[in-house]
């Protein structure tokens, strides 16, 4: 979850007139210009302008290189951090792996506590990709109607008041998503699932004739509900970022509100969207606890999405860590490790997007 | 395609005089009511498709929809018949989000007051077993403020730090690449930072403060593993806030002949206050709603353990997560309430956070 | 100025939280009354208190009947500090290798790979079983209108092979001649975790029909289809909402939520209720395995006693017979003192377990008071 991004970003910039891109580049100037000129104070030759000797001069150990060093460290935690997270994981991971008498990548079955363990990551990585793509089906385009509502089409009072509502769902823990979605959305879901069967049984994504209820489709519900504000509040910040100017152009040439969004909003905030939507993913691949709670489980892989079961490479670490043995919680970690490893990889390319595009999206993402 | 509608509009010469007919606000609203009868009786008494009120909800929308697109076509024309049906279903897709909001809010005000009582918070499940009625959640609650108070205080300073060198002191190559990792971080699933705490904290480090040599949970552990989950969260709001301050009030604390470190801790830090508060709020509201990272190295416990640093201790997710799937018919009830309490925290906490982002002076895009 | 601001809402949430902790309480045994059923508080004479913290964890078979001992001896000794956690059996075993837990709550016995693990945890001396709670699994199902289920063994064997599918099926009918049984599907719970309760349960099932139920036994299920769930906990909570369904428990979860048991046909050609009776006479014929202290008991699933209820399971402490720390023994020895007392096996008899046969009762009390 990427809330941090935006801290109250959303009321100020609702109240704030969505402004022109120049305020960014005057932004970019404190950062590239500002800098060097202050570096004086630190480490590079002080320019001598008149009465340099009274000027206090630089000392090796003074507050500011203390200071400095501070500072960096703090800032180098982050990359250790990261790369402990690998080494450790995978110091723990190897010697599991070793004793797998399967194949770790195309395996489906996952009894690493057995005489004999035999365990894959297979069935496990099919269904975290499949639950989350689901999800993202099912959330991104209400995210972006949404989205939508709260940058063009409601009120300003009411999008920001609105906007709030989104943000309070965000902070709802997940674990109380994982219990309203078994105690609560189950039922409907386990109903909804045997009618879908029996008007649309042929589309093979509802072919099975149950068990219904805890499903991949509850999950996938569960998930979207969660992955939902996260793309709302990062695409209605790259709809704000559209230049007006382009929506008034086509305004001025009589385009309806649809076709201003279409014509001038769209396809400036693509770059942006895709962002969001990989945010969106990197979050729904890594959720662990309300999957735990919502999902049948098991190692089957179908294209069904109806039928009990389901199980994701998180939830199978909460679910299964507690009765590990020693290969066991090796193989867990392994599973966590290729769990970072997929987390790693679709959010830097979200960043990468990010950064690059930079220009078009300020501080938003 | 506007010369085409045009056309085939029974009121062509209208367009002339810059007029279209428009659809008048009483005809939608018979549209609406039109769609909501024939829903009714097509889906809810006909019984096609076996219908219960959702799907009579839905027809009703969608023959909204199509009948408004019809009848749009033809009086205002195919532009603004798209024009209709996008704002409808932007609007609908904002009310299709809140329903989940609102379900999941009802369910827990429902459900969590039946144990909203003094012994829910006066007590602990020490000497409770599945027959009993009774006990609370004081030790988890204790255990929350335990574990994200020792998070908090570890993450503010290294996170602010990290932010100011970023900001302020960072260049080149390793500056850049602790931004982007900040980034990533964010997506670091939280059974990773839990799996992660586990490797080398709970197995590696733990057993050289132990008696026994042995390792062992413990209520810090959970407070590391939200540390993980925090410091990005913590970094990048502040990072933030940092890039809002105007260069103007540093170059004028540098024309006084302030050192750097000082103008930092001085202006620069002071005046972005407000907004690195609601970053960091934010984050601790997070941290509260973790379950899995806890479940993983703190161990969960039936008693009250004041002391973090010894002996496993419990938090108010992980006491969710055990009461929801505990047999006794006395569980769930306790796990509703205890959501309740967890939500009415973390909610307490965002709400202050968003209040407090709007004190800020500081202009944010 | 701000900054002043935010002390005084940082004092006032320290105040708060400290208001908070001084006011809550540990003590249940006032404001929570247990029901009658539950526990007898026993005697202080064979309770010998000990104070200090002893953490264990393992087998959900036994969880029913440990928090019933540690409520009572908690209750006796307010210096005493009993976790026990549900973890699962070979959870229980890994936290008691790796040191984690003091002892080990286990239904089946540590395999020929893990003893001499256990052993060199131990140090000194061997890890030992030791029985302690029996507890019988119940076949529990819910099935709209249908509350006096009889099951052959071979019938139990095709429902969880995933050979007979509806509820009106002829197999099913036959073991229930004159009732009205729907057209439901059925659904298998099973655990998802590694349970010696699932061990137990396919030990019993590949015991009794082999040429239905060809999955062999383990603590992790390996039989088709059915619906996963996180222990007995997530069976019996699942259960209650899911009409069709079937699944084992042991009978104590069976009991906390009062779901409907199965009665189960015997090799004595009856269909046997579930009662602490039915599942002692099981158990009287059991065998005592194990050499040494070490004590493993072997159930006789095909037991032809009259009135015997067939599938029962053992569940073990394992502990270290020598070579404990010196800071968890006095506890230890107190606690399992008590649980091996005839009032500690009486009083767990109204939860859904059954006394241990009192041969081998003795024979553990006295390993107990000789751990060191």
């Amino acid at each position: 979850m990427s809330q941090p991004s935006f801290p109250g970003s959303a009321e100020a910039a609702s109240a704030a007139s969505a402004d022109s891109p120049n305020d960014l580049t005057v932004e970019d100037d404190t950062r590239t210009v500002d800098i060097p000129r202050h570096r004086s104070g630190g480490r590079g030759p002080v320019a001598p302008m008149g009465g340099g000797g009274a000027l206090p001069t630089r000392r090796r150990f003074g507050p500011e290189s203390v200071f400095r060093w501070l500072t960096t460290g703090s800032g180098v935690v982050v990359l250790v951090i990261i790369v402990a997270i690998a080494v450790f994981l995978i110091a723990k991971a190897v010697p599991a792996i070793r004793a797998d008498k399967a194949n770790f990548l195309t395996h489906f079955q996952w009894f690493p506590d057995d005489e004999v363990p035999k365990f894959g990551i297979a069935s496990l990585a099919i269904g975290t990709i499949y639950s989350s793509a689901i999800a993202l089906v099912i959330s991104v385009p209400v995210a972006l109607g949404i989205a939508l509502c709260l940058s063009h089409y409601a009120h300003k009072r009411l999008a920001s008041g609105l906007g709030y509502l989104i943000d309070l769902l965000a902070a709802v823990p997940s674990i109380v998503f994982g219990l309203w979605g078994r105690d609560y959305l189950y039922l409907p879901v386990e109903q909804f699932s045997g009618w879908l069967h029996k008007y649309f049984g042929w589309i093979p994504l509802f072919g099975s004739d149950g068990p219904y209820g805890k499903s991949i489709l509850l999950g996938a519900l569960v998930l979207a509900i969660m992955v939902l504000p996260i793309v709302t509040s990062l695409s209605r910040e790259v709809f704000r970022q559209t230049p007006p100017m382009n929506e008034e152009a086509a305004l001025a040439l009589g385009a309806t509100k649809w076709e201003v969004v279409r014509l001038a909003v769209l396809p400036y905030s693509r770059p942006g969207l895709i962002a969001a939507v990989m945010l969106g993913l990197g979050r729904a691949l890594g959720e662990t606890i309300a999957l735990a709670l919502v999902l049948g489980g098991g190692f089957g892989v179908g294209i069904d999405i109806i039928h009990d079961g389901g199980n994701t490479i998180a939830a199978n670490i909460a679910n299964g860590f507690g009765e590990a043995t020693d290969i066991g919680r090796g193989a867990l970690i392994a599973s966590g490790l290729v769990l970072f490893a997929i987390t790693l990889v679709v959010n830097v390319i979200a960043r990468a997007i990010v950064y690059r595009r930079r220009e078009f999206l300020g501080s938003a993402v | 395609m506007s010369m085409t509608t045009l056309t085939n509009s029974p009121q062509a010469p209208l367009t002339t005089s810059l007029q279209t007919r428009r659809l008048p606000l009483w005809s939608l609203i018979s549209i609406g009511v039109g769609a909501a009868v024939v829903a009714y009786l097509v889906f809810k008494i006909g019984g096609l498709l076996d219908a219960g009120w959702v799907l009579t909800i839905v027809g009703a929308v969608l023959i909204f929809l199509i009948v408004l697109a019809v009848v749009s076509t033809v009086v205002e024309g195919g532009r603004s018949a798209r024009n209709r049906v996008a704002t409808s279903l932007i609007y609908s897709a904002f009310i299709l989000a809140l329903l989940p909001l609102v379900s999941v809010v009802v369910t827990l005000v429902n459900k969590g007051k039946t144990r909203l009582d003094g012994t829910f918070f006066n007590n602990s499940m020490r000497n409770i077993t599945a027959f009993d009625s009774g006990g609370g959640a004081y030790h988890a609650i204790v255990g929350t403020l335990e574990q994200v108070g020792i998070a908090t205080v570890i993450t503010v300073p290294l996170g602010i730090l990290a932010a100011v060198y970023i900001v302020e002191y960072g260049r080149g190559r390793l500056a850049n690449s602790i931004r982007f990792f900040v980034d990533v971080m964010t997506g670091i699933p939280s059974i990773v930072a839990g799996l992660f705490i586990l490797a080398f904290w709970v197995l590696i480090v733990s057993p050289h403060f132990s008696p026994t040599d042995k390792p062992f949970y413990s209520g810090f552990a959970a407070a590391l593993a939200l540390c993980v989950l925090m410091l990005p969260t913590v970094t990048r709001s502040t990072e933030e806030m940092l890039r809002l301050v105007p260069g103007a009030l540093r170059e004028g604390s540098y024309a006084l002949g302030i050192p750097k470190w000082r103008t930092i801790a001085r202006i620069v830090l002071p005046t972005a206050l407000p907004g690195i508060v609601t970053g960091i709020m934010l984050a601790i509201a997070r941290a509260a709603g973790e379950t899995a990272p806890v479940l993983l190295v703190a161990g969960g416990t039936p008693d009250r353990n004041f002391n973090p640093f010894q002996g496993n201790q419990e938090s108010l997710s992980v006491y969710i997560y055990e009461q929801a799937s505990l047999a006794s018919k006395y569980g769930p009830p306790r796990a509703w309430t205890a959501a309740l309490t967890l939500v009415a925290l973390v909610l307490a906490l965002t709400v202050v956070a968003k209040l407090l982002s709007r004190r800020t002076k500081l202009n944010q895009k | 100025m701000k900054l002043q601001r935010h002390g005084i809402l940082a004092g006032l949430a320290l105040t708060a939280t400290f208001a908070l902790a001084a006011c809550g309480s540990d003590n249940n045994t006032a404001s929570s009354p247990s029901t009658p059923t539950g526990g007898s508080s026993a005697s202080a004479s064979t309770i010998s208190c000990a104070t200090g913290t002893l953490n264990a964890q393992g087998s959900t078979a036994q969880q029913n009947a440990i928090n019933q001992w540690v409520k009572d001896y908690q209750t006796q000794c307010s210096g005493a500090n009993i976790v026990y956690q549900g973890t699962g059996s070979g959870a229980g075993q890994q936290a008691f290798i790796s040191g984690t837990a003091d002892f080990a709550g286990s239904d089946s016995a540590l395999t020929a790979a893990d003893q001499p693990k256990a052993n060199n945890r131990c140090k000194t001396g061997p890890a030992i079983h030791l029985p302690m709670a029996v507890g019988p699994i119940a076949v529990v199902y819910n099935v709209q209108g249908v509350s006096n289920l009889q099951l052959k063994p071979a019938t139990l064997a095709k429902i969880f092979s995933g050979k007979i599918t509806t509820w009106n099926d002829a197999a099913i009918k036959a073991d229930n001649p004159g009732a009205t049984l729907p057209s439901t599907k059925i659904l298998t719970l099973h655990r998802s975790d590694s349970s010696g309760t699932s061990d137990n349960f396919t030990n019993y099932l590949s015991t009794v029909d082999p040429t239905d139920w060809t999955f062999g036994h383990d603590k992790t299920w390996k039989g088709p289809g059915g619906d996963a769930e996180k222990g007995s906990d997530g069976i019996a909570a699942q259960l209650g909402k899911t009409d069709g369904a079937i699944g084992y428990v042991e009978w104590s979860y069976a009991q906390a939520d009062s779901l409907n048991t199965a009665k189960i046909g015997n090799a004595a050609g009856q269909f046997q209720d579930l009662t602490a009776a039915s599942a002692g006479v099981t158990i009287a014929s059991a065998q005592t395995t194990g050499t040494g202290d070490d004590m493993q008991m072997k159930i006789d699933y095909n037991t032809t006693a009259q009135g015997a209820y067939p599938i029962v399971l053992v569940t073990y402490e394992i502990v270290c017979e020598q070579g404990n720390s010196s800071t968890a023994l006095p506890l230890l020895k107190g606690f399992l003192g008590y649980t091996s007392s005839s009032a500690a096996q009486q009083s767990v008899t109204q939860l859904g377990y059954a006394p241990l046969p009192e041969t081998v009762r003795t024979k553990v009390a006295a390993t107990v008071a000789k751990l060191s």
